[in-house]
């Protein structure tokens, strides 16, 4: 087990890597830079202010320096907004976005689940065909349209929740709405397919010959094995659900990371881009890590130390 | 000998989209203290629905059992609420199913899977718990019990595990066993250690066992009673001996001359030519009579009564009617 951690681990290291040396070189060669906007400021000022963020250096310096302030996790000042560096703007947004993110994936984890379930045990029944139109609906409205539409209604139209920003409980309500309702669909129809083929299992049978009680069976005997589906494509969720924090924010005006990160990538602010980046994608390279390890913990065939030889 | 379980004109059908499968269609069977009864016959002829029923485990829908009983120690299994039928279940009467490889669930132990059902009926403690599957585990035979307990399902052989699933059946020391092929899926010599343990189980703790095959090999070393269904009925019954050697319906002289034997090597086998009826519509007659060398005009029409050749012998055919030997002779 912790020869395979060490490893993971390893590889986790090299993927954060790679997706910063792309973005590094992808960001160098997009048109437009940080300063040349500011025209206006004399030829010796924007040398100077060159100099400062290390842009005068040659592409293969700055590369160096910017692995530099990766690994002492020191992203250096904002170009666009002088007063702030990376890190602060990280450590404000963060757990703004991570609070989103968070209730996001439990409510559609949770729902999303229970729904399926429900769904499978009533299978062609009433709560089955409205759970299952919902989940098409979750799944075909994209996630910004369906923002824009509970914005309308449930904020214009009628004041249940207010519209935008982030300061209250009530506030929360419909960007998660917004953001879990996609995933959720997924989950529910995943968990519906996948407990209704386990429940014809021989061993659920056998549970049943054994004059269990059907809570036990489902919950002890069939929910486990009908989750190892969900559990394979949790980390895909989790990378939707980040990109789609990123369209949420914007549209909420939530001041978390995304709001940052797109900002960055309009304003050409490179060390901002650099270090949400390298943030998000060790982030999201975590989050996948856990899954992992949650499938071997739930299916004893798979066996962690085993996997890749090592 | 105390009867323990008698089943009375069985009904049981599916309704499906294509329309209603008549899978069990007026089954009678009893069973004895501490005897083997096998319920042989081809693939679909209702063996399994047969078992299912007694302990409701009939998936309900598409599944009803439509009409007749199941008594079982003098109670009707199919007027017991689902929470009495499940107080049963386990604990009076258990069940082994065909696939060993598919019966036990992956993400259990052992241990778990084999305690969970006395946990559930007796008021025990885990400890006690665990000391009784011991103990069963080591009755069929696997070794290391302590620490094979802790083990998962895909740990195991094909043959261990339905040792495992034998010990877990047994646990709560039912007084019936029903067996839907247990060894189908195993190799032959696995198949004769399974059996050896059923006979010594059944020496040991006296349970009566319900074991469904299609191999007559097994029916040869094991059963005490026979009982031949084909298109959801049971067309004969009786003592292995007078299933062996008088077989009386042309369905088993069929099935007997389609396996080989010991005693005539060499010998071509002879398949029974056709295949059983549609139980979505069911031959009011004979349901034999496409297949049957010896049908008569009325086997079509009308369904045979029963016939009681002995006090154990009993075959649902024309051909033991008075009428029928004039019939023959004429022709
Ligand atoms: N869940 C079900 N839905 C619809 N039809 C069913 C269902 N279960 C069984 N049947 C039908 O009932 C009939 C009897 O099936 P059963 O499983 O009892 O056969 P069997 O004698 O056990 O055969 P085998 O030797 O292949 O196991 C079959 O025609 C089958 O198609
Ligand atoms: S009743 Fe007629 S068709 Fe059926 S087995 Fe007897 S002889 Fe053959
Ligand atoms: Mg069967």
């Amino acid at each position: 087990m912790a020869k395979y951690i060490i490893k993971r681990f390893a590889l986790m290291v090299i993927t954060v890597l790679i997706i910063a040396t792309l973005t590094f070189f992808l960001m160098n060669l997009l048109p437009g830079s940080p300063l040349n906007e500011e025209r206006s400021t004399n030829e010796a000022v924007q040398q100077n202010l060159e100099a400062h963020f290390n842009l005068d250096e040659p592409l293969i310096v700055q590369y160096v320096l910017y692995l530099k302030s990766i690994a002492t996790l020191d992203f250096g000042p904002s170009i666009k907004q002088p007063t702030e560096t990376v890190n602060s703007l990280l450590s404000r947004g963060f757990p703004i976005s991570a609070e989103l993110g968070i209730w996001t994936i439990l409510t559609a984890v949770i729902s999303g689940i229970a729904l399926g379930v429900f769904a499978a045990l009533k299978h062609n029944g009433l709560i089955d065909y409205i759970a299952m139109t919902v989940a098409v609906l979750g799944i075909s409205v994209p996630n910004f349209v369906l923002a824009t539409l509970l914005i309308q209604e449930l904020a214009v139209n009628r004041d249940f929740f207010p519209a935008a920003t982030w300061s209250s409980p009530a506030h929360m309500v419909l960007p998660i709405l917004a953001l879990a309702t996609g995933p959720m669909a997924i989950i529910a129809r995943l968990t519906r397919s996948s407990m209704l083929e386990t429940l014809t299992q021989d061993y659920i049978k056998t549970a049943r010959a054994k004059g269990l009680s059907p809570v036990k069976v489902i919950i002890k005997h069939a929910l486990r094995n009908a989750l190892m589906p969900v559990v394979t494509i949790l980390g895909t969720l989790m990378a939707g659900i980040l990109t789609g924090t990123f369209v949420i924010e914007k549209i909420f005006a939530i001041p978390g990371m995304g709001k940052y990160f797109v900002d960055s990538i309009n304003q050409r602010d490179y060390p901002v881009i650099m270090g949400t980046t390298v943030f998000y994608s060790a982030f999201l390279v975590f989050m996948l890590f856990l899954v992992d390890i949650a499938y071997g913990l739930l299916d004893p065939r798979i066996k962690l130390h085993d996997e890749g030889g090592g | 000998m105390d009867k323990i379980l008698d089943i009375k004109d069985l009904h049981v059908s599916f309704v499906t989209y294509g329309g209603e499968v008549q899978a069990v269609r007026g089954v009678n069977l009893e069973l004895y203290k501490g005897e083997t009864l096998a319920i042989v016959g081809e693939s679909g002829c209702g063996k399994s629905v047969t078992a299912n029923s007694i302990m409701k485990l009939i998936p309900s829908p598409p599944g009803k059992i439509k009409h007749g009983s199941i008594h079982f120690k003098g109670k009707d299994m199919t007027k017991l609420s689902n929470k009495e039928v499940r107080k049963i279940r386990g604990v009076d009467i258990s069940m082994i199913f065909q696939d060993p490889m598919t019966a036990l669930n992956p993400t259990l132990t052992i241990g778990d899977q084999l305690t969970e059902g006395i946990k559930q009926h007796r008021k025990i403690s885990a400890k006690q718990a665990n000391h009784h599957a011991i103990d069963m585990l080591k009755l069929v035979g696997i070794p290391n019990p302590d620490e094979r307990m802790k083990q998962y399902p895909h740990q195991f052989s094909g043959g261990m595990r339905q040792r495992i699933v034998i010990a877990m059946a047994l646990i709560c020391e039912p007084e019936l066993l029903i067996a839907d092929e247990p060894t189908t899926a195993l190799d032959v010599t696995i198949q004769a250690q399974i059996l050896q343990l059923f006979q010594k189980i059944q020496r040991e703790t006296g349970v009566s066992i319900i074991l469904i095959t299609h191999d007559l090999g097994i029916v040869a070393k094991v059963a005490n009673r026979i009982a031949v269904m084909y298109a959801g009925k049971v067309i004969e019954t009786g003592t292995r001996q007078e299933i062996f050697y008088h077989p009386n319906h042309p369905y088993t002289q069929g099935l007997l001359n389609s396996v080989p034997r010991l005693d005539q090597k060499g010998e071509r086998l002879i398949p029974i030519d056709g295949t059983p009826p549609d139980l979505f519509a069911p031959p009011e007659g004979c349901p034999f009579t496409a297949r049957c060398p010896k049908a008569m005009e009325v086997c079509s029409r009308i369904y045979p009564f029963q016939t009681e050749l002995s006090q154990t012998h009993a075959v649902e055919c024309w051909l033991q009617d008075e009428r029928a030997k004039k019939y023959i002779a004429s022709s």
